[in-house]
């Protein structure tokens, strides 16, 4: 930005990154496959909005929200919890390839028997007494997270006859800026539930889809210790404009 | 996952490809877990001169309220400044003691969300316009695949509501949805997902 004797009025430049709009790649809001979802869509047509000082900037909720201890969901008990012991791990990338560094990651999950500690969850599994299943990390500077868990089990809902959830972790990403906002869930590599989930399947592309499944990771399996799966979240990245971006944050040397 | 190659020091592969995003899925039913915090519905903490109280109620396609739902916020502090890196007038410390200018209620009171905030300020746009006062609004719940997007614009601003490209931009029958009504302490800010009286929704 330049500097003139002309007051800084709202008619001054004001330049803002604009992030790309994907088409077809979140899962539609109204899914004849997921029933829930037939009262809880909008039937009017969603209106336009430009990326304005608001949608690019968001709230900066770095490490005073998490402790050391938020990454390891099976020490927050005197005893551990039941069931496979499980790193989970990656990066928080922009879709152009930038790191997002220092940005929440929160994370939740049923026990290895597949049940919630939750009010609304009464199915009979049973409940582990060292077990919540609650994380929160913040990526580091190269914009990479890690936890350690253990493996969810699957669950039974009332979707459909004989419905079943595939194992899953469900994840809660800010990114930088209000437009990169994303809750998803990861999903476990050779599950045999996932043909049959109507969520996961509600993502059109199979490509996609196959991106909420993390990749097993021997070489970050400790041993006698924890089995290991990598997980790496893209947010939306930024048009490009014809100003030059700072490189830092940036880091292509991952593993 | 393959590391990228060939990458340029501006973020973009030689070929200017991009690498794929990663698809949302829904909360589901069981976010109280993870998406708790005690201050959550603290955009501003108890005390602060100027606070107001926004919400309302949370209501699906038959008008019945939604328990389960997760609403946020996200504003300028009331001179209109984001202490954010990306706002090119450069990054303001709130001029509120406390501003976090994010927030986030659960709707288990029956489908009610709310939370502490203070007024923010207008917006300048790159075109010159100015942005009335708003907050920003995300809404998630079980059966919800995606977040949805909307704002709460102020009804004491009608004459920046004329000059607010935004709200311009929206059908003038149903622009009411997007302005919040003057209750005691606050405002009131009803969120209709689907049918009578529906809130707009936005395209981010
Ligand atoms: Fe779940």
């Amino acid at each position: 930005m330049t500097d003139t004797a002309e007051p800084r009025a709202a008619g001054s430049r004001l330049v803002l990154p604009a992030y790309e709009r994907p088409v077809g790649l979140h899962p539609p809001r109204d899914d004849p496959g997921y029933r829930s979802t037939a009262l809880r869509h909008p039937a009017e047509p969603l209106v336009l909005l430009p990326h304005r000082l608001t949608e690019v900037t968001g709230p900066a909720l770095g490490s005073s929200r998490v402790t050391a201890a938020d990454a390891d969901l099976t020490r927050r008990h005197a005893g551990e919890p039941l069931g496979q012991r499980i790193i989970v791990h990656g990066r928080v990338l922009d879709s152009d390839r930038r790191a997002v560094p220092d940005t929440l990651v929160e994370v939740w999950q049923a026990n290895a028997a597949g049940r919630y500690r939750h009010q609304v969850d009464q199915w009979p599994a049973p409940l582990d007494p060292n077990f919540d299943g609650l994380g929160r990390v913040v990526t580091d500077s190269s914009g990479r997270y890690s936890f350690t868990t253990i493996q969810p089990g699957a669950y039974p809902w009332k979707n459909h006859h004989n419905a079943w959830r595939p194992a899953h972790i469900h994840f809660s990403l800010f990114g930088r800026a209000f437009t990169q906002r994303l809750v998803t869930q990861m999903y476990f590599p050779g599950d045999p539930l996932q043909p049959y989930d109507p969520i996961m399947n509600s993502i059109p592309d199979p490509k996609a889809r196959q991106r909420l499944v993390a990749r097993f990771d021997l070489d970050r399996t400790e041993p006698d210790w924890a089995l290991a799966y990598h997980f790496d979240i893209v947010l939306r990245g930024r048009e490009a404009t014809p100003f030059e971006e700072p490189v830092e944050g940036r880091d292509d040397d991952d593993e | 996952m393959s590391e990228p190659t060939g990458s340029t020091s501006f973020g973009f592969d030689l070929d200017g490809s991009r690498i794929p995003l990663t698809p949302s899925q829904t909360v589901g039913p069981y976010l109280a877990i993870g998406l708790t915090w005690n201050d959550g519905e603290e955009v501003v903490p108890a005390g602060t001169e100027g606070e107001i109280r926004v919400g309302g109620l949370l209501t699906d396609g038959e008008g019945v309220p939604i328990p389960d739902g997760l609403v946020e916020t996200w504003q300028a502090d009331p001179e209109g400044r984001f202490d954010h890196p990306d706002d090119p007038r450069g990054a303001a410390r709130a001029s509120v003691t406390g501003f976090r200018g994010f927030g986030r209620s659960q709707t288990v009171n029956g489908g009610h969300w709310q939370v502490r905030t203070v007024k923010p300020g207008p917006l300048p746009t790159p075109d010159g316009d100015t942005e009335a006062p708003h907050l920003d609004v995300s809404v998630f719940a079980r059966g919800m695949l995606d977040r949805v997007v909307t704002r709460i614009y102020f009804p004491e601003d009608s004459e920046a509501h004329t000059a607010d490209p935004v709200l311009q931009s929206v059908d003038v029958h149903r622009r009411p949805t997007l302005i919040a009504t003057r209750v005691d302490g606050g405002y009131r800010f009803d969120i209709r997902l689907q049918g009578e009286g529906e809130t707009v929704f936005f395209d981010l």
